[in-house]
């Protein structure tokens, strides 16, 4: 009798002992799993960065540290001129695509009408399309319309394939929007115009603000359609570097490349803060 | 031409689709005057403050401001300021900037916008406040600020948009007595639009109950609690008994119903004709119960009553009874202080129920 | 003319539609309609369906099968890694949670060449990974890693992680874990809560996560040229050769309309699947 009733007051210990043990091996599970990820995503990163410094012509055999390659680096002229026009392009179609996403934001959240489906569809669709798809449909189009490829092609395919990602974060950032306020400033004599610049505009800015990063981040990264809608001579930073990544003929390609790590570090970060600053009022 | 009144609606309707939110409502709101639009939700008291605002056009029908016609004049143009419900502060200013918009918006000069935004949030008693955001601030000091940021225009009318539904139980009270001294002091018409029947007893002037796009009737809060036209007014304000019955006659200002073959007599009501089948409503508080031992049976208004049940909640004891196949409720005001438990009826005992005919209503079924 | 643009909301849309709306059509809507054009015409501007007959050539249907096969699998793999990291995310202290969200975010923002770049860096014969296991004496020959399907889903999974993880832990974060012990209340144990209380809840987020990994692996060309080489072939290289080496335009077009469908198809299973929600950026 006495063993019967051990056995049984001690079988619910049991279960949560077991159950507790089975909660930590699964978070076990879960941590190493975690750690496996954030290595494999990082280790890549981190090895390129540390053999940008690396001294031997090839391979990967540490040969002692030099910051040689970010000097020829800095000295190949073609590659600086690529990367101007990378910021060039960037800083144009951002500004048109910020410009033109946001209007369509307020026409799309804002107004009913007739076809809005099609618009909501094609604002989507450059989200969904193969890039690959979109800069060879650029390539016969401009070659079709007898457009000679160039700076201003380039500037067209951008804004394009920048406007709706715009448009989408803006558009998040108004379908949340209190439109309560707007009626309280046209309650306190703003009229329409004044009180999309006082109210509308300073409160969407956020929306505004990240989709211009996300808008120049795309535009500095793209390859693909660049690539097809170029002229000759006018090499963005990521066409530059695409045959010699393929080829692999030299560790400045490593310097170049951590150049543009740390680059799209920076714009994480600002973009952080800025949504720090923004999240304060 | 001056008007007698401040805001005028005449057969006003709104639709939304094919929805009457705002069905044919006319009043008249005198200048300074406290006037509550009472309703439940959806009644249409907001659409009415929006169309008087400016932000929904009326389908038909007629808005003066002081007689004017207010048209289709924008809301940014009408001399009416709004205190939203959500507050609607901008959350980019400060408490000082919010207050000031106004302001900025009408041209005023530097130096004046300076002076009355000081005087405004002294009024609503936040003058420290003023380098603030609004969201480092409570519900209640938000709530203040909305109420500097309109009261700063001088509007003709101070419009409020269930104010004080975001605050808890005890400030409520307060900002309830501040509202009603504030509006005294100023001498602006305050229109107030609210669900609480309380709020709008405390503080109102005069109120408008509304109900699914109607407007029911207009009177004091006296009126409207002691003379309700209506059985939806006479139910949403207070708490009230309905007895079902049969007019029987009809004499003066009284009528007697038939009530489950007892007599009943009470005022007599809006469009009662004799014959037709009417309401008897009386409120719980104006009945009294005694020991049938010292009723008069043959009095007026005085019927056998058994006890259901007593609950007793401190400043009076609700007792349920049944009278005639019906439920009512008495309460019974706790005048006399006495810890002997059996001084007091007790459920499943007899007792007499009288009420003096002025303190019951006949009304139209 | 403001009174008019007050009292014409036509006019107003007209305003703010337009711009980006004429933008996207020439340089996204009509490029796109050209390729289904070009697709049915010769080099002579004839009528021809060769290049849909060359599409069903067993060794392009193989490319197209292949390139799904592996988005799928790469999609499915990606999933099963970011279900328990998010997992472990959401369930950090706060301050922790948005640091290991900072470091989701980078590779997010990061170069896509240049990250791709640093994985094949890693992986190659005479690449860091081959040295050190060599230095250790596990193998004597360098492993060869690139240039197989496996290595373009390695490729795969390495860029497109962040794009998983992001939206799961989204999902995750706003999860109500009360839920979960509301299930055990009831009587269900840890699998049941899980596959009937969590999964469903943020089944919009594995959704979301799901298309924004599949639609860039299907249309890839970076990763493709990259970590397969010559040998692994997807749908992408093959499209991007019509226009750059072969000159075939009418089959590189039908490629694309094709690589089109496929991705509206699977783009259409998840809008009906999510009711319609929008992918979260």
């Amino acid at each position: 009798m006495a063993q019967l009733v051990s056995a049984s007051s001690s079988a619910p210990a049991n279960v949560a002992g077991e159950s507790r043990a089975r909660v930590s091996a699964g978070r076990l599970v879960l941590t190493t799993i975690t750690a496996a990820t954030f290595a494999f995503l990082y280790v890549p990163i981190f090895v390129l960065i540390i053999f940008s410094f690396n001294q031997a012509k090839s391979g990967a055999t540490w040969t002692g540290f030099t910051t040689e390659w970010y000097a020829k680096m800095f000295a190949n002229e073609d590659l600086i001129e690529a990367a101007l026009n990378s910021l060039l392009v960037g800083t144009i179609s951002t500004l048109v695509a910020v410009v033109l996403g946001t209007l369509l934001a307020l026409a799309m959240e804002r107004y009913s009408f007739k076809g809005k489906a099609f618009w909501d569809g094609l604002l989507y669709m450059p989200v969904i399309i193969p890039e690959i798809v979109a800069g060879v449909s650029l390539l016969l189009f401009f070659a079709f319309i007898g457009l000679e490829r160039g700076f201003p092609t380039l500037l067209a395919a951008h804004v394009a394939f920048t406007t709706p990602f715009v448009y989408l974060t803006v558009r998040a950032r108004l379908a949340d929007f209190d439109r309560s306020v707007e009626e309280a400033a046209m309650d306190l004599g703003a009229d329409e115009w004044h009180t999309f610049w006082r109210i509308t505009l300073p409160l969407l800015m956020p929306g505004v603000v990240s989709g211009a990063l996300l808008a120049f981040t795309l535009s500095m990264d793209d390859f693909i359609i660049s690539n097809f809608v170029k002229g000759v001579g006018w090499n963005t930073l990521p066409v530059y570097v695409w045959p010699q990544l393929k080829r692999a003929v030299s560790p400045e390609i490593n310097a170049a490349s951590t150049m543009l790590l740390l680059f799209s570090i920076f714009i994480v970060v600002l973009s952080l803060v800025l949504q720090r600053r923004q999240s304060r009022i | 031409m001056k008007s007698d009144f401040a805001i005028e609606l005449v057969d006003v309707v709104k639709r939304f689709g094919t929805v009457a939110a705002v069905d044919h409502v006319s009043m008249q709101i005198r200048p300074r005057e406290f006037f509550a639009l009472l309703g439940p939700s959806g009644c249409g008291k907001t659409t009415c403050l929006r169309m008087i605002a400016g932000f929904e056009q009326p389908s038909s029908g007629q808005l003066l401001l002081q007689g004017k016609p207010l048209g289709d004049i924008p809301a940014f143009k009408r001399n009416v300021n709004t205190v939203f419900q959500s507050y609607a502060l901008f959350p980019h200013m400060t408490v000082a900037q919010n207050v000031a918009f106004g302001l900025e918006m009408k041209g005023v000069g530097r130096d004046e916008i300076r002076r009355r935004v000081a005087d405004a949030l002294d009024l609503v008693r936040l003058p420290q406040m003023a380098d603030r955001y609004p969201k480092q601030m409570s519900g209640g000091q938000q709530q203040r600020v909305a109420l500097a940021r309109a009261l700063v225009n001088k509007p003709e009318v101070l419009l409020l948009d269930e104010p004080l539904g975001a605050l808890d139980y005890k400030l409520r009270k307060e900002m309830q007595i501040e509202l009603k001294q504030m509006q005294q002091q100023l001498g602006i018409t305050f229109i107030f639009v609210t669900h609480d029947q309380e709020e709008a007893l405390t503080m109102s002037d005069r109120i408008c109950v509304m109900s699914t796009g109607h407007a029911l009737q207009v009177g004091t809060p006296l009126e409207i609690y002691e003379r309700p036209n209506c059985k939806f007014v006479a139910d949403f304000i207070g708490e009230t008994n309905f007895l079902p019955g049969v007019v029987t006659e009809i004499s003066g200002e009284y009528a007697t119903v038939n009530v489950a073959d007892m007599s009943l007599v009470g005022r007599l009501g809006e469009g009662v004709t004799l014959g037709a089948s009417a309401w008897l409503s009386v409120r719980p508080e104006k009945m009294q119960l005694v020991d049938e031992a010292r009723a008069n049976p043959s009095a007026l208004n005085t019927n056998s009553v058994t006890i259901d049940s007593v609950a007793y909640v401190g400043s009076d004891t609700r007792v349920v009874v049944h009278l005639g196949g019906q439920r009512l409720d008495v309460w019974d005001e706790n005048n006399i202080s006495t810890l002997d438990p059996n001084f007091y009826f007790r459920a499943g005992e007899r007792a007499s129920l009288s009420f003096p005919a002025d303190n019951a209503l006949v009304l139209v079924k | 003319m403001a009174t008019l643009l007050r009292k014409s909301r036509a006019l107003q849309l007209l305003g703010l539609m337009f711009p980006g709306g004429f933008w996207m059509v020439v340089f996204f809507l009509l490029p796109l309609l050209f390729i289904v054009v070009l697709s049915f015409l010769d080099n002579e501007r004839l009528f021809t369906l060769e290049g849909y007959q060359r599409v069903f050539d067993p060794l392009y249907i193989g490319i197209f099968l292949q390139s799904i096969w592996i988005s799928l699998l790469t999609t499915i793999i990606s999933l099963l890694i970011s279900f328990p990291v998010a997992l472990f995310m959401a369930r950090l202290p706060k301050g922790w949670r948005d640091i290991a969200l900072f470091a989701v975010m980078i590779p997010f923002w990061t170069n896509f060449l240049v990250r791709t770049y640093a994985l094949q860096f890693l992986m190659r014969n005479q690449g860091p990974i081959n040295l050190l296991l060599q230095w250790i004496g596990l193998i004597d020959e360098p492993l060869s890693m690139l240039n197989t399907p496996a290595a373009v889903m390695v490729g795969l999974i390495y860029g497109n992680l962040p794009f998983m993880i992001l939206p799961v832990y989204t999902s995750l974060e706003k999860f109500d874990w009360t839920l979960l012990e509301a299930a055990q209340d009831l009587g269900a144990s840890a699998w049941p809560a899980f596959f009937r209380v969590m999964l469903p809840l943020t089944a919009p987020g594995l959704l979301s996560g799901s298309i924004l990994t599949f639609v860039p692996a299907i249309g890839s060309y970076v990763t493709a040229e990259l970590m397969g080489g010559g040998k692994a072939t997807m749908i992408g290289r093959v499209i991007a050769g019509q226009f750059e080496q072969a000159q075939n335009w009418t089959f590189g077009s039908a490629m694309s309309l094709i690589l089109m469908v496929i991705v509206t198809i699977f783009a259409l299973i998840y809008f009906r699947l999510g009711r319609g929600e929008r992918v979260a950026l």
